[in-house]
C-alpha cells in the first residue's frame, strides 16, 4: 500500500527531550541540519530510524522524533545493518563518533562500507573522546596533549576518508561543522544515494579540543583553506576563486589561475562518480586545501539488492513453500 | 539387492558399533550411512561422532583419529552407548585409541594393509598388535581392505589411485551391512544422488560396497550374522535428524507459525556453524541470514532486526557467548525478543572445540554486567532441539525478553530418529506487536500479567519512540537517573522473568515419583541419565526418580515439591557443578550430592550406575 508522503518542517522531527550537549558544540548544528534535511527526502517519519553507538554524538536519537535506538559502543553500524536487512523500506541513519566508529567499532565500520547496504552514516569527528572527558582518539594528532597523553599523543591518526575509501566506501563526503546549509544539502544527497553513504563532519568540541579545525573552518580563512568540491565542476577555491588543483605526476598541486600560464581550463574537473578511487584518495589526504563536499559518489549494486536477487532466484527454483515440504523431503520412513 | 537369508541369524536387542580411522578416511560418512539405513529399517538409533579439531591431521597419527559410534536397537535407545560390540579400525592409530572401548570377547575388524611399519610407529606400537597376541581376548577379523578395494576397482575407468584408496570405507561398510543383516539399497541410492554427475564414482563406490558385503558372506571368519528387529516406536513418519538441523528447523517452524520473518546474525564457530549452514539454505521461506564480521555484529545485527520487527536469533558457542555479553545486556535492557543459541563445547577459553561440555550455564545465567536476568532453557536430545528452538522463539516473542537456548556438541552433532512434527501440531505463538497508533502510547507500558512491554515497530505511524541502553523511565522510556526508578526497573525486569513460571509446565519426574534417590540433570545428558535410571529401576535398586530440567531460568514452580519427595538428591553435570550451585542458592534446605565429569565426553551408562548404586547402598 502506497502512503502519501506527508509534508513536514524541521520542527516535526524534534522530540520532546531537552538537548543536553555543551553550549557552543557543533552537535547542535548537525542536529538542526539533519532536521532540516529530513523534510526534503520524501520519507514519512515512521519510516525513519536513527541508530547510534556511545559517546556525545550518540545521544542524537533521543532528540529526534523518529524511531531510534541508542545502542552500545561501536556497534551502531551492525545494529543498523540488521534494521535495514529486516525492513529495506526504512531510511536508516547511523550516528557515530571518531572513537565509536574507528576504535571500538572499527571492525563493523570497515565491513559495513565493504557490504554497501543503503545506510546513511554521520561521523562526528572531533579528534577527541568527549563523553569520557578528554582522552585522545584514533583521529587525534601525534603530539596532541590530552588527559591520557599528558606528554603528547604517540599514536599516528587515521584519516576517516582514507580508511573509508580503503574499505571500499562508494560515497564519502566531508563537511565543516559550522556550515549548516552545505551540511543539509549533503545529508539530502546522502539519503538519496543508494548504498552506504558516509558523511564526516569536522565537529568542534569546545570543551576538550576547542579549535581543532579552526585553521580550515574559521570564517576568515574558510574560503582560502577549504576546497568545496562539486561533481562536474572545476576544483577551484579561494576568496578570489583563483586557486585550483592540477595533477602533476602522482601528486595534486595547488596552482593560481593567471600565473605561470595556468588557465581555468587546466584545473581538474571533479568526478565523484568515477569507479577508480585513486583521485578521491588523493583528495581526502590533502591538508591544503582541506577538501570538503561530496568527494566520492560511485553508484554500485547494494548488498540488499544482491540478497534480494538471490532470494527471488532461490524462491523460484525451490519446491519448498511451507516447512512441511522440507520436513517430509528426502529420507523419511514410516513406523507402523 | 537381496539380503542374506541362509546364514544362521542371531537375534540381538541392541548393538553398538564404532567406525574409526584417519580424519580423511570417511568414517563420519560410513557411520551416517549405517545409522540411516538402520533407522529406515525401523531400529531406534543414537549416534556419536567424535572427531579431531584438525581438518586433516597428519595421516596415521593418534590425534588424527576420527570416529563415529552408532547404537541401534529393537528397544528404546537413548544414548550412543558406552562399550562397543564391534570396532572397525581402518588403521593402527584407530585401534590403539579405541581398543579400550571394545567389550572383551567382541569383534574387531581391521584393515591389515594399513598395519605397515610406518603406521605402527606413528601409532606408537612397539610391535604389531595383530601378531603379538595382545588382542587374544577379542575376535579379530583381519581383512586386507585396501588391496581388496583395489582389486574390486581394477576394471573401473577414470579413477586415480587416491580415489580408489578412499573408497575402502565402503568395503568396511559393506561387511558390516552383511553382518547386521542390512540392505545396501539406501547407500547405493545415496551415491546416485550425491555423485549425480560422476558416474564413475557411483560405479566405484557401489562395486566396493558390494565387494565388502559378499566378502563378509563368504568369509569363514565371520560365523554368523545378527538381526536387530525393528523397535516399537510410536507410529508415524520419521527421519533421522542431527541436533543442529533440528534447532534450525525449530526456528523455521516458529517463524511460519508466528507469521514472522526469521533473521539470523551469526559468526562461524564450532560446533554451532551447522545451524547457520542449514538456515542459509532456506531463503525460499524468507529466511534472512547475515554472516557477520564477528560475534558482536552477529548479535547486534539480530538486535537491529528485532527492533525492526523480525523474529531474530543469533547462534554461537561458549567463547562467542562471552563476546556477545554486552549486547545481550542491551537486548535485555530494551526488552526486545531475541534468541541466543549456545551450542556448548569444552571450555574455558578456546578449550576443546569439538568436544562436549555443560560449562556455560553460569555464563548464560549471570555472564553480563549489571542485573540482567534472561530466560535460559536447555535442549535434551537431538530431536528435542526442534521443540526447544520453537519454544525459545515462543517465549521470546510472548515475554519480550532475550532467551538463551543451551544445547551442546554432543546433541548438536548426534543424530536420532525424529517423528516429524508439522507447524499445525505446534502450540500457538502470540506476540506483543502493536499494529496501529494508540492514544498515549508509552514504550514501557506492560501487559499486567506477564509484564511484557508492547512492541512498536518502525513503519508504524504514530508510535515513533526511542530505546537504548541507558536506564529509562518506567513508563515513557525516556532516560532517567531517578534513583527510585532504577530500583523499580531493576526489580521489574527480574519479576518479568520470574513470572515466566506462570506460563511453563511443571517439572516432571520420570520413574519413581518419590523414594530413595532423585537424579537431577539438565540439557544434553538426558539420554545417559534416563538410561541409567531406567536400568537401576529395572534391576530393583530402589525407588529412583529422574528430574531432568529443561527450564533453567526460571525453574518450574513445583521444583521444591519435586526435590522434597526423595531422601537423597544427586545432581549430574558435565562441569564441576554449575546447576547444583543454582539449586543450592534457591533451595538451601536440601542437601545435594554431585556427580561431575569434565573430560569433553558424555556420561557413560556404567559410571552413572556405579555412582548411583554406591549412594543407594
Amino acid at each position: 500500500m502506497e502512503t502519501a508522503v506527508k509534508e513536514y518542517t524541521y520542527k516535526d522531527f524534534a522530540s520532546d527531550q531537552e538537548v543536553r550537549w555543551c553550549p557552543g558544540c557543533d552537535d547542535y548544528v548537525i542536529l538542526r541540519s539533519v532536521q532540516k534535511a529530513l523534510p526534503e527526502i520524501g520519507v514519512n517519519k515512521e519510516n525513519i530510524v536513527f541508530i547510534s553507538g556511545i559517546g556525545c554524538s550518540s545521544r542524537f536519537p533521543y532528540y529526534m522524533d523518529t524511531y531510534g535506538m541508542h545502542g552500545i559502543h561501536g556497534r551502531a553500524t551492525a545494529i543498523a545493518s540488521g534494521v535495514k536487512l529486516a525492513n529495506p523500506g526504512l531510511s536508516v541513519w547511523v550516528i557515530t563518533g571518531d572513537g565509536d566508529s574507528m576504535a571500538i567499532g572499527g571492525n563493523h565500520f570497515i565491513h559495513v562500507l565493504r557490504r554497501n547496504l543503503d545506510l546513511n552514516i554521520i561521523l562526528f569527528n572531533n579528534e577527541i573522546y568527549g563523553l569520557t572527558k578528554g582522552q585522545f582518539s584514533p583521529t587525534s594528532l601525534v603530539g596532541q596533549k590530552t588527559k591520557s597523553s599528558p606528554y603528547g599523543n604517540t599514536q599516528p591518526p587515521f584519516s576517516a576518508g582514507e580508511l573509508a575509501l580503503g574499505a571500499q566506501a562508494r560515497f564519502f563526503a566531508r563537511i565543516g561543522g559550522n556550515t549548516p546549509k552545505e551540511m543539509t544539502d549533503i545529508f539530502i544527497a546522502s539519503e538519496k544515494y543508494k548504498g552506504t553513504a558516509l558523511v564526516e563532519v569536522l565537529q568542534n568540541c569546545p570543551i576538550f579540543n576547542d579549535g581543532c579545525f579552526t585553521k580550515y573552518t574559521d570564517k576568515a580563512v574558510r574560503e582560502d583553506r577549504q576546497l568545496f568540491v562539486e561533481h562536474g565542476k572545476p576544483m577551484i577555491f579561494g576568496k578570489e576563486k583563483n586557486k585550483g588543483l592540477i595533477l602533476k605526476g602522482l601528486r595534486l598541486e595547488v596552482v593560481t589561475i593567471g600565473e605561470d600560464g595556468i588557465e581555468e581550463t587546466d584545473i581538474l574537473i571533479h568526478d565523484a562518480k568515477e569507479q577508480d578511487p585513486t583521485l578521491h584518495q588523493m583528495l581526502v589526504r590533502l591538508e591544503y586545501p582541506m577538501v570538503t563536499g561530496i568527494i566520492r559518489s560511485y553508484e554500485d549494486v547494494t548488498f540488499e539488492e544482491r540478497e534480494d536477487a538471490l532470494t527471488v532466484q532461490v524462491k523460484s527454483d525451490s519446491a519448498f513453500r511451507k516447512t512441511k515440504d522440507l520436513f517430509f523431503s528426502g529420507d523419511i520412513y514410516e513406523i507402523k | 539387492m537381496d539380503i542374506n537369508t541362509e546364514t544362521p541369524q542371531e537375534i540381538l536387542e541392541a548393538v553398538i558399533i564404532r567406525f574409526v580411522g584417519d580424519s580423511g578416511d570417511g568414517m563420519q560418512l560410513t557411520g551416517t550411512q549405517f545409522s540411516d539405513t538402520s533407522a529406515m529399517f525401523g531400529n531406534d538409533v543414537a549416534t556419536f561422532p567424535n572427531y579431531p579439531a584438525e581438518i586433516r591431521a597428519p595421516q596415521g597419527s593418534l590425534y588424527g583419529v576420527s570416529g563415529y559410534q552408532v547404537h541401534i536397537g529393537s528397544v528404546e535407545i537413548s544414548t550412543p552407548g558406552d562399550e562397543v560390540d564391534l570396532l572397525v579400525a581402518m588403521n593402527p592409530a584407530g585401534l590403539k585409541t579405541n581398543l579400550h572401548a571394545v567389550k572383551p570377547g567382541h569383534t574387531i575388524i581391521v584393515d591389515t594393509d594399513a598395519f605397515t611399519k610406518k603406521n605402527l610407529e606413528k601409532a606408537l606400537y612397539e610391535s604389531n598388535p595383530l601378531e603379538d597376541n595382545s588382542l587374544e581376548n577379542y575376535r579379530v577379523i583381519e581383512v586386507a581392505m585396501t588391496s581388496l578395494t583395489k582389486e574390486a576397482l581394477k576394471d573401473v575407468q577414470g579413477l586415480d589411485n587416491k580415489a580408489i584408496t578412499r573408497s575402502k570405507n565402503m568395503f568396511a561398510l559393506g561387511m558390516v551391512y552383511w553382518m547386521y543383516h542390512r540392505s545396501t539399497d539406501h547407500t547405493i541410492d545415496f551415491f546416485k544422488k550425491k555423485f549425480k554427475n560422476k558416474p564413475e564414482i557411483i560405479e566405484a563406490n557401489t562395486k566396493v560396497l558390494n565387494a565388502g558385503y559378499f566378502f563378509a558372506e563368504t568369509l569363514e571368519l565371520i560365523p554368523n550374522a545378527y538381526t536387530i528387529s525393528p523397535a516399537k516406536m510410536p507410529a508415524g513418519t520419521y527421519r533421522i535428524i542431527m541436533g543442529n538441523t533440528a534447532t534450525a528447523w525449530g526456528f523455521l517452524a516458529a517463524a511460519e507459525k508466528s507469521g514472522m520473518e526469521l533473521f539470523l546474525g551469526s559468526y562461524p564457530i564450532t560446533p554451532a556453524s551447522d545451524i547457520l549452514h542449514e538456515l542459509v539454505k532456506h531463503k525460499h521461506f524468507g529466511v534472512k541470514t547475515l554472516q557477520a564480521e564477528d560475534e558482536i555484529a552477529g548479535i547486534t545485527s539480530a538486535i537491529g532486526a528485532s527492533f525492526a520487527g523480525d523474529l531474530a536469533i543469533t547462534t554461537t558457542s561458549g567463547p562467542g557467548l562471552a563476546l556477545k555479553g554486552e549486547a545481550l545486556g542491551l537486548a535485555m535492557m530494551i526488552e526486545l525478543p531475541l534468541v541466543v543459541v549456545d551450542v556448548q563445547r569444552g571450555g574455558p577459553s578456546t578449550g576443546l572445540p569439538t568436544k562436549t561440555e555443560q560449562s556455560d550455564l553460569l555464563q548464560a545465567m549471570y555472564g553480563r554486567n549489571g542485573e540482567s536476568p534472561v530466560i535460559v532453557i536447555a535442549a535434551s536430545t537431538p530431536a528435542n532441539c526442534f521443540n526447544s528452538a520453537y519454544e525459545a522463539a515462543k517465549l521470546t516473542l510472548e515475554h519480550m525478553t532475550p532467551v538463551i537456548l543451551l544445547t551442546d556438541g554432543y546433541i548438536a552433532n548426534g543424530s536420532a530418529p525424529w517423528k516429524i512434527q508439522t507447524v499445525d501440531e505446534m502450540p500457538e505463538i502470540n506476540n506483543m506487536r502493536l499494529t496501529e497508533a494508540k492514544e498515549d502510547y508509552h514504550p514501557y507500558e506492560r501487559e499486567k500479567d506477564s509484564l511484557a512491554r508492547y512492541w512498536a515497530v518502525p513503519g508504524t505511524p504514530g508510535l515513533e519512540h526511542r530505546v537504548g541502553g541507558l536506564e529509562k523511565d518506567k513508563v515513557t522510556g525516556n532516560v532517567s537517573y531517578v534513583p527510585e526508578n532504577h530500583e523499580y526497573m531493576t526489580r521489574i525486569r527480574a519479576e518479568k522473568i520470574k513470572r515466566v513460571q506462570n506460563y511453563i509446565p511443571d517439572q516432571e519426574v520420570e520413574f519413581a515419583q518419590s523414594g530413595d534417590l532423585l537424579v537431577v540433570g539438565w540439557g544434553g545428558t538426558y539420554g545417559s541419565l534416563h538410561t541409567a535410571v531406567k536400568h537401576l529401576n529395572e534391576e530393583g535398586y530402589g525407588n529412583i526418580g529422574l528430574a531432568h530440567f529443561h527450564y533453567l531460568n526460571p525453574m518450574p514452580k513445583n521444583t521444591e515439591e519435586v526435590l522434597r519427595n526423595f531422601k537423597k538428591i544427586i545432581v549430574c553435570e558435565l562441569n564441576t557443578g554449575q546447576f547444583v550451585k543454582v539449586l543450592k542458592s534457591n533451595f538451601n534446605n536440601h542437601e545435594f550430592l554431585q556427580y561431575n565429569k569434565i573430560q569433553g565426553l558424555p556420561f557413560s551408562n556404567n559410571e552413572l550406575k556405579e555412582k548411583f548404586k554406591q549412594i543407594l547402598s
